[in-house]
């Protein structure tokens, strides 16, 4: 119970999108269409998953016992560095129309925000590695969620007679605002 | 600070990415994906200059639309046909007509040929000037002569000559459109290097109205189109122009022109640069003796006459381009042999063949 409650936390309450603001770049970039929308989720999904665990493994096992905390940023940067390396191959394996089109977001997943706040607030909320990794799969399906809803909206808007000063990115962050409050009224739900 | 962390942070750091670069490496491998590598060479043999002026965002997507069969092998302009050689041979196939396309000038009305209809006094640049009304030339088809082309040449190709027009090095020039796209009057096209015959003008004006702007213009007569043994020229508009696909470079019409606005230009003569330079100083001479000899065959006696069978009926007046023909409704009209430059757009008007050539 306490781990689906982890789980809907950080995908729903808090989440890392909407409610923590976190990886506003691709949640902007790459929500045209549903499909590439949600690609981009499960690769950051993937990321956000497998570093989690790594990122538990290296600050419960190396870097706390060697007394070498101040090293987080740079161990959890070269991580998750390697991680989107690895999705980037796979990607590109896998349908490059899709490596194509994910274009110079997918290498930007490495600097997305999200994913290194993910990884900072695992030491500092004291999560097992269960709960990392649940916490990391929550964080990812909520990104997911948030950058499909988002699409969603987007595809319709395409029809929507919009003014020209607010055509394009106005609009677009007009109703990521807007979402974010919609996604606030969650936050009573669970405490955190 | 305690220097004993150093012992354990830069092992341990080292260790780690050792062990993810050892992950990614054997992943790579894994999952490596074949990159035709067509594409990798074709790339190699590209200038590099990612100019875009293929039309592709850059010579790697250049590459890659030519092996995807999206590009044509010599769509590089900047590469010329070297270049175009070389992909064909990555690609195993003919290069083909991989003839070097050259910017020709739709204008022959430099300074002596046409004058100002007013003075401009502003931004001594063709688009300014352009702006104002057209710029001052007299003709509003012709080169403004201030330069935008020669300034927007990265290949240094293009020199202003004496006569305010601007002259294309055939050497220099790798057909990379820029001059095209800078010229307000859009008086660039870019033509193959082998074709040798052009009509250096754009003026859509009718025949008289050319008559009195410029010296050289088209007047639309059709002479040419006449003349032309394999029906490459057709004129609308009130102007002549070759289809560059049909013509033999025969120079029938250069010759037949009776304002001299077609020309042949050498293309064999490889034009080394101290010859451009001279060129640009013979350029205002020449040009003079052509007026003279022009000057000499309009007063040559006209072979066209019009005979009795006349009935006056005007249509010939009509289809005159240099307005030569006059006379009063019903009445046998007279051909001014002055005027006349012996189209003979008359002879086949007129609808009881009361014109005649000698
Ligand atoms: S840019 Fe056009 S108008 Fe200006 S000088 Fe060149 S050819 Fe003439």
């Amino acid at each position: 119970m306490k781990l689906l409650l982890l789980f809907v936390g950080a995908a729903i309450t808090n989440n890392f999108i909407l409610a923590r603001f976190l990886g506003i770049c691709p949640f902007i970039g790459v929500s045209k269409e549903v499909p590439t929308a949600f690609s981009m989720g499960m690769a950051t999904t993937f990321v956000l998953t497998t570093s989690a665990m790594v990122v538990w493994a290296v600050q419960n096992l190396i870097l706390v016992p060697f007394h070498m905390e101040f090293m987080q940023y740079v161990s959890f940067i070269l991580i998750i560095a390697s991680f989107v390396q690895l999705t980037e191959m796979a990607i590109r394996k896998i349908s490059e129309p899709l490596y194509k089109t994910l274009g110079i977001f997918l290498p930007l997943i490495t600097t997305n925000c999200a994913i290194l706040g993910m990884a900072l607030l695992i030491p500092l909320k004291g999560y097992s590695f269960i709960e990392s990794t649940i916490f990391g799969f929550g964080a990812g399906a909520g990104f997911t969620l948030a950058m499909v809803l988002m699409a969603g909206m987007r595809e319709n808007l395409e029809f929507a007679d919009v003014p020209k000063p607010l055509q394009g990115a106005p609009i677009t962050l007009i109703i990521a605002g807007l979402m974010a409050i919609a996604f606030m009224g969650f936050s009573g739900m669970l405490s955190m | 600070m305690d220097l004993s962390l150093f012992k354990v942070s830069i092992p341990s750091m080292g260790i780690m990415g050792a062990v993810f670069a050892g992950g990614l490496a054997i992943a790579s491998s894994k999952l490596a994906v074949e990159v035709d590598p067509r594409i990798e060479e074709i790339e190699e043999a590209l200038p590099g200059a990612n100019c875009g002026a293929c039309g592709e965002p850059g010579c790697s997507s250049f590459a890659e639309a030519v092996v995807n069969g999206n590009a044509e092998i010599n769509g590089c302009p900047v590469g010329g046909s070297e270049v175009a050689d070389e992909i064909a041979e990555i690609m195993g196939v003919e290069s083909g007509d991989s003839v070097r396309k050259i910017a020709r000038l739709l204008c022959k009305g430099g300074k002596e040929e046409t004058f100002n209809r007013s003075e401009y006094r502003g931004i001594e640049s063709c688009k300014a000037a352009n702006i104002a009304g057209s710029g001052n030339k007299s003709c509003v088809y012709g080169c403004l002569g201030f330069g935008d082309c020669e300034e927007v040449c990265s290949f240094d190709a293009i020199k202003m000559n004496e006569n305010g027009l601007p002259e294309v090095n055939d050497d220099k020039c790798t057909g990379c459109r820029n001059c095209v796209e800078e010229c307000p009057k859009d008086l660039f096209i870019l033509v193959e290097e082998d074709q040798e015959v052009f009509i250096h003008c754009s003026s859509q004006s009718e025949g008289k109205d050319v008559k009195e702007v410029c010296k050289t213009g088209c007047i639309g007569c059709g002479i040419c189109a006449q003349k032309c043994p394999v029906d490459a020229i057709t004129v609308e508009d009130n102007l002549a122009d070759i289809d560059y696909e049909e013509c033999i470079n025969c120079g029938a019409c250069v010759e037949a022109c009776p304002m001299g606005t077609i020309d042949t230009i050498e293309t064999e003569a490889e034009e080394t640069d101290e010859e451009f330079e001279a060129k640009d100083q013979g350029a205002a001479t020449d040009n003079t003796e052509k007026e003279e000899n022009e000057a000499n065959e309009v007063e040559d006696d006209c072979s066209i006459y019009i005979t009795d069978a006349c009935v006056g009926c005007g249509v010939c007046v009509d289809e005159c381009p240099v307005d030569a023909i006059s006379g009063e409704n019903g009445e046998v009209h007279n051909i001014d042999s002055e005027v006349c430059i012996e189209c003979e757009n008359c002879v086949g008007a007129c609808p009881t063949e009361a014109i005649e050539t000698e």
